[in-house]
């Protein structure tokens, strides 16, 4: 069934993209990802215009991140507390990040320092996880399936002023830390035009040292926000938001986040990780052949909208 | 249908009031196209006839050409190249005005239907339609043929020789195929009469492509009240994620 969307300009098959928002609603789900760095190359491939792509992807985020949120609430498995410190750095971050990113659009560069930004942080983010999880698996095997109680060590993360509790994560620390994080994300997030989950999972578990069923909920939480905001942003700014197009996907994605999340119970800590890990390589693998073979087509023709 | 449509033009042409020599008389399918929902691309039937006060002058046989061009765009073109292992965009180039979309057919192949002078004056082929200023590019010729290219690819540039029936040198018909990702804008139809590459006679008409419905309500909320729309798009997203997290709920007790 083909549907024209009205933003984009383009006609699409409305359960190619049904299925799109499934599959990142799962993952959503399963990982506490927002899956914008999924959703946003696989639009494009479709052939919707990378503006409409971007902007119409938060909003999308938006919707499957507030699904799953839900389930996670209900299990308990968010730290409000956490995710307010987060959220608190990452709007300011978000709003640097525009405007950084507005700044490299005028200079005509922006789609390559996004696509290395993907390359770096993917790669580096996705390999730290594979070999973390992969060295705790073979550790929990060999202690016969039971993870040995590690006491977290005193860092210099302890020795920072303000400190605060977080019952959830059953944590007491500097709240200097979490706004960082949370304005690096919020940074990157602006520029890369992805909710920035797959940046704050890892950062809240081995940074902050979360435990890992606390870090997918409260990481959703500060997503909505953040998403939110940039939608908004895209909207005002671009018009590049299509309700069609965002409706379709959300359809598919608030079904696949409910799905995710079940299958995410069911999961072990470490087999999570190791998916996300493999997947956020495979992206980066794929966005870094993109750099590195020889295009088929050397030219490319700006989006037409940007012109009057 | 189309036989009747034929019966009607041969009585227009026999009622043939005073003009030129030969002109031609012609017919749309559709008047205007509508963009809606379901929209998957549509077809435009162009026909028609020419009128001759007197018999065929000449040896050389008459030809028709048909373009169809959308609404007219700047573009810009980037070229990439390798720098520090990678591939960049590093030169690019602004094409003052590319028809977002653009189909030529004709009887015979264009070589022989119209003469470069002719091209030239009534900017009829292709590359004829883009018009591109220097931009100090020492090769600016290869930005325009890549921009070519690409939208023959993706269908928005057309070149179809042979696609016009013609009989009898005088009934005439065409269809152009108009893709599903039409940019809404006025669509101007062209037909052109030509004898030896010379062109005889011209006839115009306009297409209007319009969004409608549902189509055009999201497109101008988008566009005049840009925060309302963002506010809606979040609401809907934050009531279907709630939605669906409620139906599963109740599924599941």
């Amino acid at each position: 069934m083909q549907i024209y969307l009205p933003i984009a300009e383009v006609s699409v098959n409305a359960f190619l993209i049904l299925g799109l928002g499934g599959l990142v609603g799962i993952l959503s789900g399963m990982f506490g990802v927002g899956g914008g760095f999924l959703i946003t190359p696989l639009l494009f491939f479709v052939g919707i215009p990378p503006a409409v792509a971007v902007a119409t992807s938060t909003n999308q985020i938006v919707a499957s991140s507030f699904s799953a949120l839900l389930a996670h609430l209900k299990r308990k498995t968010v730290d409000i507390k956490m995710g307010v410190v987060l959220l608190a750095g990452g709007l300011v971050g978000a709003g640097v990040g525009v405007q950084v990113f507005a700044a490299l659009a005028r200079m005509g560069q922006v789609d390559l320092l996004v696509q290395l930004c993907y390359v770096v942080f993917l790669g580096t983010i996705g390999a730290l996880m594979l070999i973390e999880s992969l060295r705790a698996l073979r550790r929990a095997r060999a202690a016969g399936g039971v993870l040995p109680a590690s006491r977290k060590q005193r860092t210099w993360i302890d020795a920072l002023p303000f400190k605060m509790r977080f019952r959830t994560s059953g944590l007491y620390i500097s709240v200097i830390p979490p706004v960082m994080v949370g304005l690096f994300v919020g940074l990157l997030a602006a520029i890369m035009g992805v909710g920035g989950g797959f940046i704050m999972v890892p950062a809240m578990i081995y940074l902050l040292g979360m435990p890992t069923k606390v870090v997918i909920g409260t990481s959703l939480f500060q997503i909505i926000f953040v998403t939110g905001f940039a939608t908004l942003m895209h909207a005002t700014t671009n018009y590049s938001v299509d309700l069609v197009l965002a409706m379709l996907l959300l359809v598919g994605g608030v079904v696949g986040a409910q799905v995710g999340t079940q299958i995410g119970v069911k999961m072990k800590a470490e087999q999570l990780r190791i998916l996300l890990a493999l997947m956020v390589l495979a992206v980066c693998g794929q966005l870094a052949l993109g750099l590195l073979l020889m295009p088929q087509e050397l030219y490319s023709l700006a989006d037409m909208r940007a012109a009057p | 249908m189309t036989g009747r449509l034929f019966a009607m033009l041969i009585a227009a042409v026999m009622i043939a009031a005073p003009g030129r020599g030969e002109q031609v008389v012609a017919g749309l399918s559709q008047e205007a196209i509508s963009i809606t929902t379901n929209f998957d691309g549509s077809e435009i039937l162009i026909y028609g006839a020419v009128r001759r006060e007197a018999p065929p002058p000449g040896i050389d046989p008459m030809e028709v050409i048909v373009t169809v061009q959308g609404p007219i765009r700047p573009v810009t073109v980037r070229r990439k190249d390798r720098r520090f292992g990678i591939w960049v965009n590093t030169d690019a180039s602004q094409i003052d005005a590319a028809p977002t979309f653009y189909a030529v057919q004709t009887t015979v192949p264009m070589a022989r239907a119209l003469t470069q002078t002719e091209d030239l004056r009534h900017r009829v082929s292709i590359p004829m339609a883009i018009r591109a200023v220097g931009t100090g590019l020492l090769d600016q010729g290869s930005f325009t043929e890549a921009l070519i290219r690409i939208h023959s690819a993706d269908g928005a540039y057309q070149l179809n020789e042979g696609a016009v029936r013609f009989r009898e040198q005088t009934l005439f018909d065409t269809s152009v195929r108009l893709p599903a990702n039409l940019t809404e804008g006025d669509y101007t139809a062209r037909i052109f009469l030509t004898r030896g590459g010379a062109v005889v006679d011209v006839f115009e008409q306009t297409i209007p492509v319009r969004k409608v419905g549902l189509e055009r309500l999201i497109y101008a909320l988008a566009h005049d009240r840009p925060l309302v729309y963002g506010i809606v798009s979040l609401a809907i997203a934050i009531f279907a994620g709630w939605l669906a997290s409620a139906v599963f709920r109740y599924i599941r007790s």
